[in-house]
């Protein structure tokens, strides 16, 4: 098999989770969206491991570590959005928004036109919530 | 104890008195009475010791190095030297201090800062005795400038008023700018003389064995006379005497009779040896004399103010000590300066009774407040004084005042060596014209403040009797003039000053009486000839000086039969004619130098304040508010959303791999 195929679809994979990533707002899918470009990765490595013929089979054990990382990633991840969701009651990724500056002791105009142009005005209150998790 | 032991303590007592003072005074209030009169007290007695056992003898010396100066030959030395000048002008210091100290006790009484005030009258004292006993021209300099520095505060004493603090800052301002010249006048006699003590300065000078003389003299004894115009308010520099009567009364009887202004006189007597050495120098201090003794005289006759007609009789008699040393005769300047300080001390103490006891200082108001019934003790000691005052025979001015004028007539027509006759006829013509004047403002003040008639129906005052006060209830025995002056009156009044002033106005009232008579004693102290009175100038000086009361009286009493009780009655606006509202004005002194000075400076300060504000804080300014306003540029970029700070992060990946690829296939290229 000639190693354009699996090269291009990695490409493929990695430019979807790349989009994923970058576009959606749940944070479930941004996560599985991750998930989809380090499998991308993973193509990739076990095709040029083959493709090279490497006699120490560096990328595929390469692979097998990042599946191990990649998991205990997911499992972390997916908590913390539990804990954001439970939190919150939302897990919008495009409304958590608290290390956004707004400093309210500056009256230029730059700070509060972004903050009244954006829809997610409702963070403010909750710094105390954000900062016990 | 040594005489050299007393004399060092004499300084050092006030000044422990004032650190003491300062340090303690708002924590133990009960120790600051005793803490302000004892020392200053026992100074007075210790300068009386010193004084008797010095005697006018061999003055008394002693130097210990203070400080170098880099150059091994001309060291700082705390030196003492006292002399029959200096051991009498301490006795003088000594004396009025502890009145005014005691005065005080009483007459700031309720004040707040009392504490405050009493050590500062000491640290004064002390600075003034420092000047009298140095022999170091440095050493000297310190205590002259102390002695600015307390005057700026107690002048200053009632902050709260905007004329008090005007008055503070126009004393200081002026007396500095006498002192920058002051400065490099000693530095230059020192150069130049190779030594900055005294004592061996005027060995130098005087002994005809050496033949050694200054290079420039007439250089450095005009950068000194700066200096002294400006303590002891000669004619350029004087603004700042009638302005200081802003400070408390004791304070002006302090500044006025024994302390500020007659260090001036006091270090021109010292320094005599270089002034005399320069006909130029004794030249300009006799017109500054001439000038400011008449010039004063004639606007003390316009002054309704009680205090400035005081203020201003003291500038013309300082002239007179200033008049004696231009033609080289510094006992009859130092005889002047204690008879004056004895009488103007009194007066100044009485002064204050009298406003305290009319609540005004105006003279045509207090006409009408009674004063002769009201303070009895004021008023016959003000009487003597302002006797003495305008040089009437039996009286301490008299003697004093005839020894300038001999002293003048003699340098006129005998021409004394090194003194120019010119300056000589100058201090004698203005010298006469000036006892003229003296009895004339005299005699004005004691009719405006005394004689004054109220709104009663005016009786035609006469002078001998009690009916130009008006109506009395009480019995006023005290009150005629005919009664004998030496008795105080002892009958109960509703309002009787306390005793602590009125005992410290018969004390300073026997010197004015009794020291004029000492004239023969005090040449042995002096190393002048003699101070007897001549028949000629004193025939001449009582002559004018009665003509001149005469006249204003005669003056009075035409003005009061046509306008009783009102200012109009003043007898200084018909005798001075329409030269009395420049006059009152101190010949527009003032003004011409806010002209010449306060504005420009003002103007200079302003500018100063826009560049400031506007140049070089538009720069500080303008960079801050440049880099607040990159930092909101940049603020817009967090705006909190992960996704755009991924999406740029990834941009900027791709931009540095592209970039990454097209060097690499350019350096491949290549």
């Amino acid at each position: 098999m000639h190693l354009a195929y699996p090269a291009v679809l990695s490409a493929l994979l990695f430019c979807t989770g790349l989009y994923g990533v970058l576009a959606r707002r749940n944070l479930i899918l941004v996560l599985m969206s991750v998930e989809l470009m380090l499998n991308a990765v993973n193509l990739d490595l076990v095709a040029f491991d083959v493709w090279l013929r490497d006699t120490l089979h560096a990328g595929q054990s390469l692979a097998l570590f990042t599946i191990a990382v990649a998991a205990a990633e997911i499992g972390i991840g997916l908590a913390i959005v539990l804990l954001v969701h439970r939190n919150r009651g939302t897990s919008a990724v495009d409304r958590l928004r608290l290390l956004r500056d707004d400093s309210r002791d500056e009256p230029a105009p730059p700070p509060a036109g972004a903050a009244a142009a954006r829809p997610g005005g409702s963070e403010g209150p909750d710094t105390s919530g954000e900062a016990t998790e | 104890m040594s005489t050299q032991t007393l004399a060092v303590l004499v300084p050092l007592l006030p000044f422990l008195a004032a650190a003491a003072g300062l340090l303690l005074g708002g924590r133990a209030p009960g120790f600051v009475r005793p803490l302000a009169v004892l020392p200053t007290a026992v100074a007075a007695a210790l300068a009386a010791l010193v004084a008797a056992r010095q005697s006018g003898g061999t003055p008394i010396r002693g130097a210990t190095e203070l400080t170098p100066t880099g150059n091994a030959d001309l060291p700082v030395q705390l030196a003492l030297h006292v002399d029959g000048f200096a051991a009498l002008v301490a006795v003088l210091v000594g004396v009025v201090a502890t009145a005014v100290q005691l005065y005080s006790t009483s007459y700031l009484r309720d004040d707040p800062r009392y504490p405050s005030y009493a050590a500062l009258v000491s640290l004064f004292s002390a600075a003034m005795y420092l000047v009298v006993y140095s022999d170091d021209l440095v050493v000297l300099l310190v205590g002259w400038e102390v002695m600015g520095v307390c005057s700026y505060f107690l002048i200053g004493h009632h902050w709260e008023t905007r004329a008090a603090r005007s008055a503070s800052l126009k004393a200081f301002l002026t007396t500095k700018l006498g002192d920058v010249p002051f400065l490099i006048g000693i530095l230059a006699l020192a150069s130049d003389a190779g030594t900055f003590r005294i004592s061996t300065i005027t060995t130098r000078l005087t002994s005809s064995l050496s033949g050694w003389e200054l290079a420039h003299p007439t250089l450095v004894a005009l950068l000194l006379l700066a200096g002294v115009a400006g303590k002891s308010a000669l004619f350029p520099l004087h603004t700042w005497l009638p302005s200081a009567m802003a400070g408390p009364t004791p304070v002006s009887a302090l500044i006025h009779a024994a302390t500020m202004v007659a260090a001036g006189i006091y270090v021109v007597a010292r320094l005599l040896p270089v002034f005399a050495s320069s006909a130029a120098a004794l030249l300009v201090l006799a017109a500054l004399a001439g000038l400011t003794m008449a010039g004063a005289a004639l606007c003390a006759l316009a002054q309704d103010d009680l205090k400035r007609v005081l203020a201003y009789s003291t500038l013309s008699q300082l002239a007179y000590m200033a008049g004696a040393l231009a033609v080289a005769d510094r006992g009859a300047a130092v005889f002047h300066l204690l008879s004056h300080g004895a009488f103007k001390a009194l007066l100044f103490l009485a002064a204050g009774v009298l406003i305290h006891a009319a609540g005004t200082n105006s003279l045509t108001a207090m006409g009408r407040r009674r004063l002769t019934s009201r303070a009895p003790d004021a008023y016959w000691t003000t009487t003597l004084g302002l006797l003495a005052l305008a040089a009437i025979p039996p009286f301490s001015g008299f003697f004093s005042k005839e020894a300038v004028l001999a002293s003048a007539e003699h340098a006129a027509l005998a021409h004394r060596s090194g003194v120019p006759a010119v300056a000589g006829w100058i201090v004698l013509v203005a010298g006469l014209l000036t006892a003229l004047l003296t009895a004339a403002y005299a005699t004005r003040m004691w009719l405006l403040a005394f004689r004054g008639t109220g709104a009663q129906p005016p009786a035609p005052a006469e002078p001998a009797g009690a009916t130009g006060v008006g109506a009395i209830e009480e019995d006023p025995p005290g009150d005629e003039p005919n009664s004998l002056p030496d008795t105080p009156p002892s009958q109960p009044r509703a309002r009787r000053q306390p005793a602590a002033m009125t005992v410290v106005l018969w004390a300073l009232a026997v010197p004015t009486l009794a020291f004029g008579l000492l004239f023969d004693a005090l040449p042995a102290w002096f190393d002048s000839a003699t101070l007897a009175p001549t028949l000629t100038t004193s025939v001449l000086a009582t002559g004018v000086a009665l003509v001149g009361a005469v006249v204003t009286y005669g003056a009075w009493r035409h003005t009061t039969a046509l306008a009783p009780g009102t200012a109009s009655a003043d007898p200084g606006r018909l005798l001075l004619g329409p030269l009395h509202t420049t006059a009152e004005a101190g010949f527009r002194l003032d003004a011409a130098y806010r002209a010449v000075a306060v504005r420009p400076a003002l103007a200079a300060s302003r500018l100063a304040r826009m560049l400031d504000r506007d140049v070089v804080d538009a720069y500080v300014r303008g960079a801050g508010r440049g880099s607040r306003m990159l930092g909101a540029l940049v603020r817009r970029a967090q705006t909190g959303n992960l996704q755009t700070y991924l999406a740029v992060l990834l941009a900027g990946s791709v931009v540095l791999a592209v970039a990454a690829a097209v060097a690499a296939t350019g350096t491949a290229g290549a």
